[in-house]
Formats: C-alpha cells, structure tokens, sequence
C-alpha cells in the first residue's frame, strides 16, 4: 500500500530582543556568564511581580508575519497557559490562545506552498539541569532563560515530503536572520522544531496525528519524517490506526520514542491575562512595523545576482547579515566591483568583520595596478618558460592540457611567488 | 491621643514643632504593644529602634513626613516578611518593595507593621488568616471584618496614621465600615498592583484607610498614577485630592436604588443609609431614585472570575520554592482554587467564565447608564453587622452572600469610598458606600468631606 505523507510543523524561536518578553532583564540566555544572572521579581515569578509586554518583540512577530503574508490581528491579547513544572515559576505560561498576533500567511517551496496556521508571542521558560552535586543528583533551575520572547509559528498540514519539510524550514530560517529578529541557533535551541504527522491514501487528513518533539536540526526534522512514514506504514498495512500520541525523536538511534498518549493530554485551562490590557494594532503602528520590512531571501540572492554576482556566491552571503551588509556597500562604492568583492567573499578571502569595504576597493584598486604593470613584466616570463620547454609546449598543443599547471608553477617560481597564478594562466593560454 | 489628630493636624505639628514625631510613634507602639497579640491585628511588627533611627534620616520637608504605617502582609516589603497571612510564605521576605510601599516611603512615612487579613485575600472577616483571627476592637468577640481587617483594626485603635489595605471584592470596604473609620477602593488601575500578592487579578486594587476622607486624600495622592510595572495602571494625571476636598459641588445628584435595600439587608443598616441620605439632601444635594437589577448576578460573576483567577495566581505557591507545601492552604482558599480550577477547565470555560465575562460587561452598561442620571451611588456596605467569630466560617455561601454590595463595585472597576455613619443599637458602627464613575475619587472624598464636616460620627473610637 502507497501512504501519502501529511506533515504540520510548530516552530518555536527565540527572538533576540535587547530585553525579556514581560520584564527589563537582559535576554541574553546563551551568553550569561553564569547561571541566573539576568533575573527579576518578574522572570522569578515572585509574590506581587506583574508582566509588561515588550514592544520590541510584538513588532518583531508581526515584522515576521508581514514577510510572511500573515493577516495582522487588529486586537490581540496575552492568555495564560497552566501546567505544572519546575522550570516555569508562575505555574503557567503567558502565551497567546486564540487571538494571536498573526493569522495566516504562508511560505512557497520549489514542491509547493506551505501555508502558515498563526504565528503568536510567548514566553521561554527557565532551564532545568541535572546535574550532581556533592555526590547527590540534584536538579537545578537557571532562570536567565525564563521569559525570553519566543514565537511560535504554526504551519497547516502541507508538509508533503522530507524534502519539502527542510526547503521549508531552512526558508523560513533565512527570513527569519535576514529581518535580524533571530539568530535561530538550533544547537542552543534558540530555534525549536516540532512535527505533526499523518498518511493518509487518499490526500484526505486522517483522524489521527503524531506529534514528535525534541528535534533541533532540519536533517533530523527530516529523519523524524522518514521514521515516522515507515512506521506508520507497517501500523496501517495491518488494518490498525496509529495512535494519538506525543513521541519524542532520538538523533542518536534516529527513530521516535512514545512520550505520551491521548488519555494524559493535558488541560491548560487558558484565560485572558487579566495583567495585561488587549493589544490594538492599528492600521498606522503596522505600516510603522512594514517600514523595518527588509528584502526576503529570494528577493536579496535575484538582486545580488542582477548586479554581478553569481548564484553560488549569493547564496553564501545571504547566510551572513555582515556579508550581506559589506556586499551592498561595495555595490554603492563601485559597482563594477561587486563580482569579484562576491567571489572574494563567498570564498572567504576578505575579513569583513575587520577591512572596511572602501578599504578594501583601495587595496583591490592598487592590486590591479600592480597587476598591469605586473602583466608586463609577467609576459617575458612566460615566454622564456616556453622557449625552454619546446617539447612541454609540442604536448600541450597535442591536447595534453594538464601540463599548463607544470608552466603556471614555472613562472611563479620565476617571480619568486609574487605572481598571480590566474593571470599568469590567462598569459600562458593566450601564448600557446 | 496624639494619633486622634487628623494627617494634615499631625503634619502641621511636625511642621511648627508643636508635635514631636517621635512621641507619635512612640504612641503608635504603644497601643500595638497593648491591643495587638489581643486582637491578632498585625502579623509581624517592625522593630521600633529601627523605626525612630530611620526617622533621623529622613528630611522632614517630605510630604508625609514620619507618618507610622501599616500595610496588609500581602504588600510585598523588604524590611518585614510578607507572608499574605499563609503560612506557605512564613519566612518569605522579599527582595524588592512594592510600588505603594517605595512611594510611601519615599514621601517620608515609616512602615511599622504588616496587618493581619484572610490569607490570600480569601474571605471577608480574617478568620481564615494562619496567624489567628482577627478580632472586632469594638467587640472582640466578632470578626473584624476583611480580609484587611488588621490594618483596619489598626487604624482604628490608632496603632498607625494610616494604612493601606487591598480590595478586591469589599476587602478595604467591609472592614472600613465594622471599625468606623474611612476607607477607599480606587478606580481599577489608579493605584499601582505592583508588589501586591494577587488575589483575583482583573479586580484588585491598592486603597488606603483612615481616619477621615481628607486623611484619604493625603494618602491617595501620593499613592496614585501610572507605573511601568503595572501594565494595568492607569495613565490618568493625578489630581491634588487634598485640594479638590474644598471644590466638591453641594448640588450633586446622589442615586439610590431600591432593589439594593430589599431582603437580607439588616433594618437597622437600611435605616442608616436612608438617614445618611437625609444628610447629603441637607447638604443640598438632591436624590434621585434609579435602577440597579444587579444584586444576584454580580455575586454570581464575581463567585466566577475571583476563583478562576486566584487558582491561576496561587499555582506559584507550588511547594517548590518558598519553603513550605500546599497542604498549608486553608480550607476556604482550597475551596476557592478548586472552583476556579474547575471553571477554568476545558468544556467548562463556555458555561462558566465566559458567562460571566458577559455578566460583567452587562453590569458596566448598567452602572454606566445610572450614572447618567446621578453622580454618586448611595449603596449600604454591609448587609449585616460583623457576625461572632467562627459563625460562618463554615457557612461559606453566608460568606459569598455578605459581598452583595460590594462585588458589583469590583466588577465595574469604579471607586468607593466608605465612611462611618453612625451605629446600630448593639453598639456597632456602620458605614455607607459612595459609588463613583471611574476615576470620580476626588468627589467622592469632598462628599465624605462635607458629610464628616457636620458630623461626628468618624471621631469616635472603641473603648478598648
């Protein structure tokens, strides 16, 4: 029996904002120099604190859904989310239930489009570690995490394949750096990643869905795919119906692990948080928002393209916001020189984080003059290599063309290695 | 006694040295030393040689210099535990102050004790505190009322200036008015909740008590305006109460509604308020009879949204940090999580909380359309007069029915100002409520005002 894969994804970011989600703390959680350092009465849920929105990181979600074609709520609002664990101090979280700030939206893939559910606002908990202390396991709790800003977008079940799942992914990863809102370190589990999935035969959404967590790489989203297609498989050749579970995925042995069923599903009971007063997005703070709108990936490799520079290279600058930032100023310098400043980048020649791109024109500039004046005193070289190897030559013109790299080490070595092996190359062939 | 004197006479005695600060609060202790471990009054008391050394530092130019204050225990306070009258939080001491406490303190007043009250806010009597009873100082034998009711107590057996209580559903209100002396809920968000332990979020309000509606005033201006960690609070500029005390009209419209003077309400308290309202058309100020079908169903809501919001406030209290387990929750704030709890749950959202949501926005429509025909509300406080200690504690739903008039106050998030007005033939005091549109505190003080200029009833004191 064939089975038509049917995957949602729920992705969880963490934004990178200067403060935490509901109070002034630094959010920072990756870098503390130590365990709970950037906490308050507010991020400790302490008898008496209250949360106040951060701004910053509403703007920056609908920033995301604004890329992302999402519909932005006029009123929106904070719920809380109860559940009872050690690393989440109020007994619930603050979260968004069922007035997020972004509805809709969607996402294109070279296998089709992935259209978006919600992308909503919450808040990060704390961080458990077991460790052992004195010879006793002990669990500890840091708290620089606890009220980070974390989106989470949820996607529709158009999920279609492995493939399409890690176009899909690394897209909105790219989005999501190029605006500047996220790092989405996945190893640090700044970018969180969760699959909802289902076969079904006919291309109808079955009554049934496995959600499988704990995965933090595109390849493993992938793998977990993979698995869970083969699985679900054997269970509905046999007639049965998979069941309605939480599985965790295990990178180590790459298969899904039951973590927890139907039956113990919990009851969040989500309010309104009475803390926190309705948001109203009107139409003027969104344009304000649309403003800080930059070019999406697509958008940013045709035009890097369109001025010179080749696809491989664009797409290597992309990943790189200061690469990106280095290559548009080139552009304005001097166009002329943006295929070569991208090369050069993408093949990590320049150190932009320390050479100013005026700086580096400069040198580039002076380069090429040296180079002119270089060419002719390269020119005499190059013959003289050739006269002295007549038989060399005879077999190159014969098509043994693997000899030119035995001419370029020649007349480097003749110049004592300050020549440029390309130009020497063009020299030779355009003396052979 | 010194503390018989009213803000603005002790102040002005700091003032021309006619008055020595430190004699007040010398006085202060005293009573405290007498009548609070008698009473259970206060909860834990500031040592008094911290409290005069602090005195020398302070400027006595500042505004509410070296007033002696209480707060209720469910202010958050760096100097003395907080422990909401829970033992869950008995040695919790906090390290950051709440908003209402750093303004008064950095106006010059001088925190000495936190007020005993019903734990969490849970109740309206302080029978349900894990430090005692709070005891009536006019009988002893009856509740105090609450759940502020130490700092009420306190205020009235003059073991402070002033205090500050938290009203939710009544709780600065129904003990005002068993203890004949003054006491304020605000407009929601005009006093900052920052550092206070939360009871039913949506409703709690920081107020003071005092001796009279001018003392009110003092208090409230520097207690009043917007904070950055209160998202709820109110941006409103902050009058000068004490200055608006004189400017109060004497032809104000003042609404009586005859369904809030029906059954359940004591004869005796019912005849109060209509001689009350005699007094205010003496005054000149003209009543009108309007419309408020309220009563059951803001009991109804509010029974609702307090326990759905308090089992969501009291779930930190997990038996991880703080020291002590859940098992220390008295029965009433158990009865309340589990309701809440229940209310909050999936499939029972729709029937219960929802419901009442509607509930509240009806009661706002309804009080804001009686209040186009009146400035004030004339409500009765209390139903009854302070029941014997340990009568109702287990009559919960007596309990819930004693907040009739108060609830829909706390629902619609206006001010209420309540005010001694003479007592019932047990001995008792009782006190009226002046129901104002949001934000109408500072008529609503010039009305008590002029009310306590011609009467006499807020200077009595119990006979302890």
């Amino acid at each position: 029996m064939t089975y038509q894969l049917i995957c949602g994804a729920e992705i969880h970011v963490e934004l990178k904002t200067k403060s935490k989600m509901f109070c002034g703390c630094q959010n920072d959680p990756f870098h503390a120099p130590k365990p709970n350092l950037y906490t308050c009465p507010v991020c400790l849920g302490l008898p008496g604190a209250l949360p106040v929105p951060n701004q910053k990181a509403i703007e920056d979600t609908i920033l995301l859904g604004l890329a992302l074609h999402s519909q932005i709520a006029k009123v929106s609002k904070f719920d809380r989310k109860h559940y009872f664990y050690p690393d989440l101090p109020k007994g619930y979280q603050i979260s968004q239930y069922d007035q997020p700030l972004c509805i809709g939206g969607y996402l294109d893939t070279s296998f089709g489009r992935v259209n978006l559910t919600r992308i909503h606002l919450e808040e990060d908990t704390a961080k458990l570690q077991h460790a052992t202390v004195n010879g006793q396991s002990v669990s500890l709790i840091d708290f620089n995490r606890s009220s980070v800003p974390l989106m989470e977008i949820v996607t529709e079940p158009d999920i279609k394949s492995p493939e399409m799942a890690k176009e899909f992914l690394k897209g909105l990863r790219d989005i999501i750096r190029a605006l500047g809102i996220a790092d989405c370190d996945m190893e640090k589990g700044g970018m969180r990643l969760e699959a909802n999935i289902s076969l079904t035969k006919d291309g109808t959404l079955p009554h049934y869905k496995v959600e499988v967590k704990n995965i933090n790489s595109f390849r493993f989203f992938a793998n977990s795919l993979d698995y869970e297609f083969q699985r679900q498989s054997e269970i509905l050749d046999k007639g049965e119906i998979p069941a309605q579970e939480t599985r965790g995925y295990r990178s180590t042995s790459n298969l899904t692990v039951s973590q927890r069923t139907k039956e113990d599903a919990a009851d969040y009971r989500y309010f309104p948080d009475p803390d926190i007063p309705p948001l109203i997005i009107d139409s003027a703070w969104v344009s304000t928002i649309q403003q800080r709108l930059r070019k999406l990936p697509n958008q940013i490799i045709t035009d890097l393209v369109s001025a010179g520079i080749t696809e491989s290279a664009a797409k290597i600058i992309l990943q790189d916001p200061d690469m990106l930032t280095f290559i548009t100023q080139v552009k304005i310098l001097d166009p002329k020189s943006v295929r070569t400043a991208g090369n050069d980048l993408a093949n990590k020649k320049i150190d932009y984080h320390q050479i100013t791109p005026e700086a580096y024109l400069e040198a580039k500039k002076s380069n090429v003059q040296n180079q002119i004046s270089a060419n002719s005193q390269l020119e005499p070289l190059v013959r003289q290599v050739l006269a002295d190897n007549p038989e060399l030559v005879a077999q190159y013109r014969a098509g043994k063309t693997g000899i030119l790299g035995f001419f370029v080490g020649a007349v480097i070595k003749n110049t004592g290695g300050k020549a440029d092996p390309r130009t020497v190359t063009e020299l030779l062939k355009k003396n052979l | 006694m010194l503390l018989d004197k009213s803000i603005l006479e002790l102040l002005t005695g700091y003032k021309n040295k006619s008055i020595d600060p430190v004699d007040v609060i010398n006085e202060a202790y005293g009573q405290i030393d007498k009548y609070s471990s008698k009473l259970n009054t206060l909860i834990t008391v500031r040592d008094k040689q911290e409290v005069l050394d602090f005195l020398k530092t302070l400027d006595s130019s500042l505004p509410l210099y070296g007033l002696p204050y209480i707060l209720k225990d469910s202010y958050a306070t760096t100097e003395l535990r907080t422990t909401c009258a829970s033992k869950i939080l008995d040695n919790y001491l906090s390290p950051y102050d709440a908003t209402v406490h750093k303004k008064l303190k950095e106006a010059g007043a001088i925190l000495i004790g936190k007020g005993n009250q019903d734990a969490w806010g849970h109740g309206a009597s302080t029978e349900n505190s894990d430090y005692g009873m709070g005891k009536n100082p006019w009988d002893p034998t009856r509740v105090v009322g609450g759940s502020s009711g130490g700092p009420a107590a306190a205020v009235a057996t003059r073991m402070c200036a002033f205090a500050i209580g938290e009203d939710t559903g009544g709780s600065i209100r129904n003990p005002a008015a068993w203890n004949n002396i003054s006491g304020l809920r605000v407009t929601y968000g005009r006093v900052s909740r920052y550092g206070c332990v939360a009871y039913a979020s949506s409703m709690d309000t920081v107020g003071p008590f005092g001796k009279t509606a001018a003392d009110l005033a003092i208090i409230l201006k520097v207690i009043a305006g917007p904070d950055v960690y209160d998202g709820t609070s109110a941006p409103h500029e902050v009058p000068d109460y004490n200055l608006e005390l004189t400017k109060t009209p004497n032809k104000l419209k003042i609404g009586i509604a005859p369904e809030m003077f029906g059954a359940g309400l004591d004869q005796e308290i019912s005849n109060n308020a209509q001689d009350f309202a005699s007094k205010l058309a003496e005054l000149g100020h003209q009543l009108i009879d309007i419309s408020l079908p309220v009563a059951e169903i803001s009991d109804a809501a509010y029974y609702i949204l307090a326990p759905s919001e308090t089992s969501s406030n009291l779930g930190r209290y997990d038996g991880i940090r703080y020291g002590n387990t859940r098992d220390l929750f008295t029965q009433e704030s158990m009865r309340r999580i589990m309701v809440g709890t229940y209310e909050l749950s999936s499939g029972y959202y729709d029937a219960f909380y929802r419901k009442a949501l509607k509930i509240r926005t009806l009661l706002i429509k309804t009080f804001q359309k009686a209040f186009e025909q009146c400035d004030v509300i004339l409500l009765p406080e209390n139903p009854i007069m302070p029941p014997k200690l340990g009568d109702l504690i287990s009559d919960p739903l007596a309990n819930m029915l004693a907040d009739l008039y108060n609830t829909p106050v706390s629902l619609i998030g206006s001010p209420s100002l309540v005010i001694p007005s003479g007592f019932h033939k047990n001995g008792l005091p009782i006190g009226v409520q002046l129901v104002g549109k949001k934000f109408s505190e500072s008529l609503l003080l010039g009305l008590g005002h002029q009310y306590q200029q011609v009467t006499e009833w807020h200077t009595r004191s119990p006979q302890l």
